[in-house]
């Protein structure tokens, strides 16, 4: 199924959760927030929540800013 | 020892929690993370701003970021909205700073106008700030010093107004020192001079007028040295605030000897 994440298209399984898709892309563990449809999903909730064809998944981290 | 300036009393408080330093920092436009903390920590600021943004796919997870650098158990981290055009965008923008940072309540709001001038879009900033108020956020707010609009800010219950003395990043100093007057001297929360600070002496002048505090970013890391801005800042923000604590002398017109004009010979 397809989903756009941080605003690119990207194919992942069905039932990706978003645990699974942090540890795909590289930051399972590290410190960031998770938005889906524009609702956060708390960290304690990455395991359970599966993706859904067309979501829209933010991943995002604080850098350095005024 | 009784000298008002070394009283450890005179801080800063924000939202129920006691600072030391009223120098507030940006962590934006520095050369490396390196350059970020040691500007920090001469700047001795215990608040740092931070930008909530997409993790860059495909570039290494595992390099240094912003809070490695400035770990939230050193620093009390100030998420910030800025880039949010929208009172939408701003509020998503703090619910992941919060998510991101453990329930982390304190925020920057910020929403802007348009990218000419940075200034802030007012009537999407009362909006948002009304929003993140009832949703439990302490909200420092920037926004134009306008004293109707800052008061209107404290009553929707932000923790702390913060006008702009110019521009962001125009370094043009204090340009209207009579509204920032006025605002400080209507509000019962801290007042903090947030954008257009240049040189040291912009940020003693914001402190001689009475502000709690000043928020500087490119002033710093846009300065030749911006370690040793960093530390001018210190120095010029613990002045300011020992001049305006200390009272100034009125402006006259006249001179007024300084050494006593009785037993002079001749």
């Amino acid at each position: 199924m397809q989903i756009t994440l941080n605003g690119h298209p990207r194919d992942c399984g069905q039932g990706t959760t978003v645990t699974q898709l942090l540890h795909e892309a590289g930051y399972a563990g590290r410190r960031v927030a998770v938005e889906v449809n524009q609702e956060i999903v708390p960290r304690s909730l990455h395991e359970g929540h599966e993706l859904r064809e067309g979501d829209r998944v933010e991943i995002v981290h604080a850098i350095g800013g005024g | 020892m009784n000298i008002k300036t070394l009283d450890t009393t005179d801080s800063l408080i924000i939202a129920g929690k006691s600072y030391g330093s009223r120098l507030l920092t940006g962590t934006g436009k520095y050369k490396d993370l390196d350059e970020t903390r040691r500007a920090t920590q001469a700047a001795g600021a215990q608040i740092v701003t931070a930008a909530i943004r997409r993790v860059n796919l495909g570039q290494d997870p595992n390099a240094p970021n912003l809070l490695d650098a400035l770990p939230p158990h050193e620093f009390t981290l100030l998420p910030n909205t800025a880039g949010c055009y929208n009172a939408v965008d701003a509020v998503r923008t703090c619910k992941l700073a919060r998510e991101l940072l453990d329930g982390h309540k304190l925020v920057k709001l910020e929403v802007l106008g348009d990218e000419r001038t940075l200034y802030p879009d007012v009537l999407e900033t009362l909006k948002a700030a009304e929003q993140l108020v009832a949703d439990g956020f302490d909200v420092m707010v920037y926004t134009t010093d306008d004293p109707i609009l800052a008061r209107k800010l404290e009553d929707i219950g932000c923790v702390a107004v913060m006008p702009l003395a110019a521009p962001i990043g125009s370094g043009l100093g204090i340009q209207n020192r009579y509204n920032l007057l006025e605002i400080i001297e209507n509000a019962k929360v801290p007042i903090i001079v947030d954008a257009g600070v240049g040189t040291a002496s912009d940020a003693a002048i914001a402190m001689e007028l009475g502000c709690d505090g000043v928020l500087m970013n490119t002033a710093i890391a846009g300065a030749k040295d911006p370690v040793l801005m960093a530390h001018a800042m210190k120095l010029a923000i613990e002045a300011g605030r020992a001049a305006f604590r200390a009272g100034r002398i009125p402006r006259k017109r006249y001179a007024s000897a300084s050494s006593p004009i009785d037993g002079t010979i001749g």
